[in-house]
């Protein structure tokens, strides 16, 4: 019996030799002199190759028209984590439920929680919506740090970028001027475009609208706009009869006409509510890539804003 | 800890000569915003929103400056370099108030600050009593999940009692340093307490090996991996209860190492070696010091389209068994799962079919007292449907032979619906029909009630 340990050592042995073989399967390593940036979302990727350019290589995790709170933690994520310099994450318990776990089993020290490659995006950005005294789940899903869609402000995108900005110089000091450049140019076109915007959803200050879930505090607020109610009860749980139609009496009594909706929830719901107030459902997009054409953050508002005011026109 | 005040001493006086800075601005404009209201209000809100736009962007350099001193204080206290994911935290936490303060401040009531009112220290050094009490920031995340099952029918086979809380799992989870993380998983059952996982992770290994220390469920197939609470069915294939050692499955105090690996053609490769100490419920049991088990695993995965993958894997498992340090069990596994969820209907809709197959060579005593290797094979085929956001239904196929007696086949057939209040509670019904080796058919249904408290936890996949 003392023969099975030398054995079972052999077989140990073996295994490793193994794992040792296959580690000389080439990965696909990204081009000299380029930092890896992975994202959680597209947005935060849309602002990395802003402020990126072409020194940087990067890839999204979820996709534009997915719910970033239930995307599966796919193994084929870890092979875009393994082997990345920087990982920008939405943070505020946003990815609780997926990132967690790809971040431990990534096996890339430059990626985990605190690492100089760990950048968690929220920091940088005005957050809503955060509970004070007791949060208990009686509210649904709540996220005790705040409302994590707040990248949906452009003033945001811009806080953000430059937090990225910074990191990016932080990691790779080189190319510093490059990426204080490109930053500029952001800032200048960013905040061009917003001026834009501003002066398209000014005739529509005030408006009050209704939004499925509750992903728009930072977009409402910058554009002016008043959410007055939500078709989900509570954050995470499903609309029931009863809160349908209390929100059907809120939209008839303060004349609200548009419903947003995310291009990931069901429409029955949002549908029968506007026949019942003769209001209209309204697709936006919370990301870039959630329909072909929006393919950068400008995009990203420039299609939204567009589909608000049509609504809204048509709903007057 | 002098330098600590010292510093916090200088950011709060900071602090509180940029409140004094510029909250008569704040003031000022306010007023001037007042006095117009009268002459015209359309004008003026827009006035009025763009001052508190410039107020909110002068308040938010102001505590981009403080951060930065904020990160410096972190920076320099070496000792504290483990608190960094935490403080990073409470530094958004404390910045957000502190931004709402300022909206807040536009209002007259709250247009009189007076310099205690410092943004910063509030919520990152409330102190009760002491210098330890901040360490409750570092506390562990801790959840706790109930699993309440009910069963009606009969079952002479594998009686189980009518009403039972048959676990509560309490989960304390944290990061330990930049190195590791630790995960434990107490289960409180009927009978007692048991470390159903306890072991640290070490995420920063060089060559991009994640190993593991501790007491864990071994990388042995699927459903062995999985938590009671986390089964897509209330109890556990037959095949698991026959040749894997029931519910506890192969789990054992040892050492594991994983590593993955870039395959060709977009396979996503993993491979695990483990070694245990030899003992597992009834499957393993070292009788010796030198006894230990060990358990390789490979997992082959692949995403066939942006909804739909293959998840493949081979397992193998050897240790000694309750007859003697001479006598082997050799466990063969293989799995498949297809997994079909389109990313825009992620919520309401998927599917899960997943195979499991088992072999099993356990050497023992024959009749005529002599070693004989006795080959028994299980597996188990479950599909699994989300119907919508709420519902979920599945059925199970279930055939074992026993271990120590293949001649002996237990067959089964279980279908399952779950209802999700929400993401944190199930209320599931199992209808299972077993048919046992003995001759005797089993009718059950099972009710159980799944909750869970606290941390939000990963969801499976």
């Amino acid at each position: 019996m003392t023969r099975i340990v030398p054995i079972l050592w052999k077989r140990i042995l073996s295994g490793l030799l193994i794992l040792a073989l296959l580690n000389c399967f080439p990965a696909s390593v990204p081009a000299a002199n380029k930092l890896s940036v992975v994202t959680a979302t597209t947005d935060l990727a849309a602002l990395v190759q802003e402020v990126g350019g072409d020194r940087v290589e990067v890839d999204s995790i979820a996709r534009g028209y997915q719910d970033p709170h239930f995307v599966e933690a796919k193994p084929s994520f870890l092979l875009k984590l393994r082997k990345t310099d920087l990982l920008v994450i939405v943070g505020l318990e946003l990815e609780i439920g997926w990132l967690p776990p790809l971040i431990q089993q990534s096996g890339n020290p430059k990626i985990q929680v605190g690492a100089p490659g760990y950048l968690d995006a929220s920091r940088f950005a005005t957050i809503l919506e955060i509970p004070t005294g007791q949060v208990t789940r009686a509210e649904g899903d709540v996220h005790p740090l705040g409302n994590p869609h707040y990248w949906l402000d452009p003033e945001n995108g811009l806080r953000i970028a430059k937090g990225i900005k910074d990191k990016l110089i932080e990691m790779h000091p080189a190319d510093a001027d490059y990426f204080a450049q490109r930053y500029a140019s952001f800032e200048q076109r960013l905040k061009q475009a917003d001026q834009q915007w501003l002066a398209e959803m000014k005739p529509y200050a005030g408006r009050k609208i209704v939004t499925y879930h509750r992903s728009w505090p930072n977009f409402a607020q910058h554009f002016h706009l008043d959410v007055d109610g939500y078709v989900e009860p509570r954050p995470g749980i499903p609309p029931s009869p009863q809160h349908t139609v209390e929100l059907i009496q809120l939209m008839k009594r303060d004349g609200v006409k548009v419903i947003v909706v995310e291009p990931y929830f069901d429409l029955k719901t949002p549908n029968s509510i506007a026949r019942e107030t003769g209001g209209q459902v309204v697709v936006l997009m919370p990301s870039v890539g959630g329909e072909k054409e929006i393919t950068d953050y400008f995009k990203l508002f420039d299609y939204d804003i567009a589909k608000l005011k049509q609504a809204f026109d048509t709903t007057k | 800890m002098g330098k600590i005040i010292v510093v916090w001493t200088a950011i709060l006086l900071l602090s509180a000569a940029g409140g004094a800075q510029e909250r008569p601005s704040a003031s000022e404009s306010l007023n001037s915003g007042n006095t117009k209201v009268s002459t015209n209000p359309v004008s003026t809100e827009d006035q009025r929103i763009k001052i508190l736009e410039d107020q909110v962007q002068l308040l938010t350099q102001q505590l981009s400056l403080l951060r930065g001193e904020f990160t410096s204080l972190r920076e320099a206290n070496a000792a504290a370099a483990e608190l960094g994911p935490r403080l990073v935290l409470t530094s958004v936490h404390s910045e957000s108030a502190t931004l709402s303060e300022a909206l807040g401040a536009n209002t007259p009531a709250a247009a009189s600050p007076t310099p205690q009112d410092n943004p910063m220290q509030p919520s990152a050094l409330q102190t009760y009593g002491g210098a330890t009490s901040n360490a409750k920031l570092l506390n562990p995340d801790i959840s706790m999940i109930g699993d309440f099952i009910g069963t009606v029918g009969h079952n002479s086979v594998v009686p189980s009692r009518s009403l039972e809380l048959h676990e509560s799992e309490l989960g304390v989870q944290a990061i330990i340093d930049p190195y590791s993380r630790g995960d434990f998983f107490l289960s409180f059952g009927e009978q007692g307490v048991n470390v159903e996982e306890g072991y640290v992770t070490f995420t920063s290994l060089p060559k991009g090996f994640v190993a593991r220390v501790g007491k864990m469920r071994a990388a042995f197939g699927k459903v062995n991996t999985i938590h009671n609470h986390a089964l897509d069915y209330i109890d556990r294939p037959l095949a698991t209860v026959n040749l894997l050692g029931g519910e506890d499955g192969i789990n054992d105090a040892g050492v594991s190492v994983t590593r993955i690996f870039a395959g060709p053609k977009d396979w996503f490769l993993e491979g695990t070696a483990q070694v245990f100490r030899g003992d597992s419920a009834d499957v393993f049991q070292a009788n010796d010091r030198k006894d230990v088990s060990v358990v390789g695993h490979f997992r082959g995965y692949k995403d066939l389209s942006e909804s739909t993958n293959l998840d493949i894997g081979f397992s193998y498992a050897r240790g000694h068994n309750n007859m003697g340090s001479a006598f082997l069990t050799n466990l063969y596994g293989a799995d498949t799962t297809l997994r079909w969820k389109p990313l825009r209907r992620a919520v309401y809709n998927s599917l899960m079919w997943r195979n499991e197959f088992f072999w099993s060579n356990r050497d023992q005593l024959s009749s005529a007292i002599t070693r004989v290797t006795e080959h028994a094979f299980g597996l188990y085929s479950s599909l699994n449907y989300r119907v919508n956001r709420r519902w979920t239904v599945g059925g199970r196929f279930d055939r074992s032979d026993r271990a120590t007696n293949s001649a002996l086949t237990d067959t089964g057939f279980s279908s399952i619906v779950t209802y999700w209040p929400s993401e944190f509670s199930q209320i599931r019904g199992q209808y299972r029909f077993g048919r046992y080796a003995e001759g005797v058919n089993a009718n059950e249904f099972l009710m159980q009630v799944l909750f869970v408290l606290g941390a939000h936890g990963a969801h499976p996949f």
